[in-house]
């Protein structure tokens, strides 16, 4: 190393804001407001590209359109409340089957399960919304206020023309942005192109509006005022990660195996004969990171590992010539293999014990591979995902288009006819779940002497009658069936009430009971 | 313990009350500022409401606010809205026949509806909540009707009653035959008869047979010479399964001799033929009209 540290890199003079744990004592913090510096590198771009793409499919999605025939919604995406279906692309859903719901919720469980074990908290670093949002403020924020110094300077500086304008513009703009996203997520629930002629002529339900509005509010609230806090005090999630880490997973992390001890000048430490680390203590991790911590006080509920900290300092590395990844993605097991070799002298840490003199580090230190992504913990996830993916694949593709439901009526449940039969009533409901009408036949089982009439359909009698049912709708019955007073057995008898449509083979059973008891008189 | 200078407590640097209670001491933190804020908003909003919504009690009566709102005036209105919503079905019943209404499916639906609830308010006393009916009360789930259970005659019975006071109502008399007409043995024998005729087995088969021409003498004129009844006259079929007033030798004989008579009130006059007509619709939709 030629020049001195100083005159390469900016020192930022900068604090840690969270320090969590450091701060003991205190229950009650008062926020203090980070100024989070810009930041390029590999990471930043991804999130940049993470960012595009999930925003994308938040404002795109309800626009897609899908031809599901004349008498269904043809938008992809649908969540129809009045109607009481879900339409994603060509499946739809009825309330009945929200379990599919259920199982996509489980499988998004599982699935935060697998990332979290694999790369630690990527969905808060990445694609949680809070994340995005903030992201995104943020970055608007840095473009009307400039990078961190001149933010911080606009904020000490009295109110003037120039500051209320460029805090209104921010502001507005951030409200722009809230509006669009309260915006964008009514359309889930209905017809986008015509919602959206409403909401601008004002014809829209008034749910609508005030969806949009209190979806601006907490928009611009979390993702403009909030930010880190909401990570920090309101999000369960940072406390239940601890549970699937281990010693595996790959966390941001501060090898101060090698960067220890930091030494603001090498240069001098050099001349003087003490061990050097590769942290120059230029602050570049804390001055960038959104949640105001200090990733050198090690792992910390504070971390979303957004992994801006490692852009940070890999640029810092890459000007000093040294090794990148002072920070890196790595898991403890190897970290505490490099620990252990780098404070192997037993005087604390001597990073001359993982380093060649003519740079780059001794064999004994491990680096990222990636057996450990293939472990059993990620496999048995990988397996838990699949199983349910797959068994919901099944029961949608196999589920079957004709249900029924059988409710039996029960003031009275039994009525005794002047021939002496006795009559049973049923409320019937048969669920037509394709796009098509179709004729269903409603028949009674294993009744002897039994005898069925519709009402409404009084003309047909027997123990079979033909049901006309309406594309896409629940047909509601009220059937009564009576057993001859030769073939009645008192109480109570079990018998099937059966719906078939036989050109397709379809046929749902229903297990019902006929009843003799309770009868007045 | 309270004076001029300030106490500071020394560990949280903050100000006490003063307030002392075995050593301890109580903090005197400021409000939280939301939690301020928050009440000198809810005291602009009391100023505003007292203003616009009636608030202050008077010697007669109370402020009215500048909106003239009141919780009876909100209901009157939305009742109005409910009237109105149903104006236009309700004016279909009103100009439609009982079968025309349980022709069209919209008429339909709404006159069981709201026959049903009607009947819940006004019929369930006797009929009871599912029209099930009790002893003297007839069930109106069956298929036995008394004064006949075609929709006209259904209709007919709820509007003018049984043995009502209104001019075109049920009328029938049982005479009551332990009253000097028959003497307690051709009673006996009677009942036996008619407990035959519906299939049950007589308790003194002589007296069921003797009983045939007691029958025939005094209760086939109504009742007529099989037990089957006669609907005009509010006869009931004796040939059946379905006692009124309970099925036994006994209870058969308890009749003859002195005969309960029910009595329904005519329903027209206090609830208007449109009510009527949804109060048949219910009772045909429980499927014992014929």
């Amino acid at each position: 190393m030629s020049e001195g540290t100083h005159t390469i890199i900016d020192r930022s003079d900068v604090a840690a804001v969270n320090t969590g744990a450091k701060s003991k004592g205190e229950l009650y913090v008062k926020k203090e407001k980070i100024y989070p510096k810009n930041v390029s590198g590999i990471y930043r771009r991804l999130k940049w590209i993470i960012m595009a793409i999930t925003l994308g499919i938040y404002y795109i999605t309800p626009w897609i359109r899908w031809d599901r025939g004349p008498i269904a919604p043809h938008q992809a995406v649908l969540l129809d409340m009045a109607h009481r279906r879900f339409y994603f692309f060509f499946i739809e859903i009825w309330p009945q089957e929200l379990y599919f719901v259920a199982g996509l919720l489980v499988m998004a469980g599982v699935g935060l399960f697998l990332v979290t074990s694999v790369v630690g908290r990527a969905w808060c670093g990445y694609s949680c919304p809070q994340t995005v949002w903030t992201d995104l403020f943020i970055a608007v924020e840095a473009f009307f206020e400039g990078d961190r110094n001149a933010r911080m300077k606009l904020e000490a500086a009295p109110y003037g023309l120039r500051k209320l304008a460029i805090r209104f513009a921010k502001h507005l703009t951030w409200l722009l942005i809230a509006v669009a996203t309260g915006g964008a997520w009514i359309f889930y629930f209905a017809d986008a192109p015509t919602l959206l002629k409403e909401l601008l002529t004002g014809q829209a339900a008034f749910i609508a509006y005030g969806t949009i509005a209190v979806l601006t509010f907490t928009t611009y609230v979390l993702g403009g005022l909030m930010r880190e806090q909401v990570c920090i005090y309101m999000c369960p999630w940072p406390r239940i990660q601890a549970a699937m880490l281990d010693e595996d997973s790959l966390v941001v992390t501060y090898n101060d195996w090698r960067g220890e001890p930091r030494s603001r000048g090498t240069k001098k430490s050099k001349a003087e004969g003490l061990v050097a680390g590769d942290c120059v203590d230029c602050n570049a991790c804390v001055a960038v990171c959104p949640t105001g911590i200090d990733i050198r006080d090690g792992q910390q509920m504070e971390c979303i590992t957004c992994a801006l900290c490692i852009d940070a300092c890999d640029s810092i590395m890459e000007k000093l010539d040294r090794p990148k990844r002072l920070i890196e993605y790595t898991t403890l097991r190897d970290y505490n293999h490099n620990m252990a070799l780098a404070t192997a002298g037993g005087n604390g840490i001597n990073p001359l014990l993982v380093r060649m003199p003519q740079g780059g580090f001794v064999d004994g230190v491990k680096h990222f591979n990636w057996h450990t992504v293939f472990r059993p913990r990620t496999f048995i996830y990988m397996g838990m995902w699949s199983l349910i993916g797959l068994g919901m694949l099944i029961a949608l593709l196999t589920r079957d288009h004709l249900r029924i439901n059988v409710l039996h009526d029960r003031n009275p449940i039994a009525v005794k006819l002047s021939d002496g039969s006795m009559r049973n009533g049923y409320t019937v409901k048969l669920l037509n779940m394709q796009p098509d009408g179709r004729s269903v036949t409603l028949s009674i089982e294993d009744l002897p002497g039994s005898e069925m009439t519709v009402a409404g359909m009084e003309d047909k009698k027997g123990r079979s009658v033909e049901i006309p049912l309406e594309p896409d709708k629940l047909a509601n019955l009220h059937v009564f069936v009576s057993v001859s007073p030769q073939l009645l057995k008192p109480g109570k008898s079990q018998f099937k009430i059966v719906a078939s449509d036989f050109r397709v083979g379809s046929t749902a059973v229903y297990d019902a009971t006929f009843d003799t008891e309770g009868v007045s008189q | 313990m309270s004076n001029n200078k300030r106490d500071l407590d020394h560990i949280s640097g903050v100000e006490t009350t003063g307030h002392e209670w075995d050593g301890i001491k109580e903090l005197d933190n400021p409000m939280p500022r939301w939690w301020l804020w928050t009440l000198y908003a809810t005291i602009v909003f009391a100023i505003g409401y007292t203003i616009v919504y009636p608030a202050f009690p008077g010697l007669t009566t109370n402020s009215k606010g500048l909106w003239g709102w009141s919780s009876r005036g909100d209901i009157e209105q939305t009742m109005a809205g409910v009237a109105e919503g149903r104006k236009g079905v309700e004016d279909k019943i009103a100009a439609a026949d009982i079968a025309a209404v349980m022709a069209d499916p919209e008429m339909k639906a709404f006159a069981v509806s709201a026959g049903g609830s009607t009947f819940k308010v006004r019929c369930a006393a006797c009929h009871g909540s599912g029209a099930q009916g009790a002893v003297g009360f007839p069930n109106l789930n069956d298929d036995d009707w008394v004064w006949g259970g075609k929709p006209d005659q259904i209709v007919a019975t709820i509007a003018h009653g049984v043995r009502a006071v209104d001019g075109a109502t049920r009328q029938s008399q049982m005479p009551a035959f332990g009253a000097g007409v028959l003497k307690p043995e051709q009673i006996a024998q009677v009942a036996n008869y008619a407990w035959t005729l519906s299939g049950g087995k007589a308790e003194d088969e002589a007296a069921a047979k003797a009983g045939q021409q007691v029958f025939a003498d005094n209760c086939a004129a109504c009742h007529g010479d099989q037990g089957q009844g006669n609907q005009d006259m509010g006869a009931p079929k004796l040939a059946d399964q379905i006692w009124l007033y309970k099925g036994s030798v006994a209870d058969i004989a308890a009749q003859v001799n002195n005969p309960k008579h029910g009595v329904m009130p005519a329903w027209e006059p206090q609830l208007g033929p449109v009510k009527v007509k949804e109060l048949a619709a219910y009772v045909i939709s429980l499927g014992g009209s014929k």
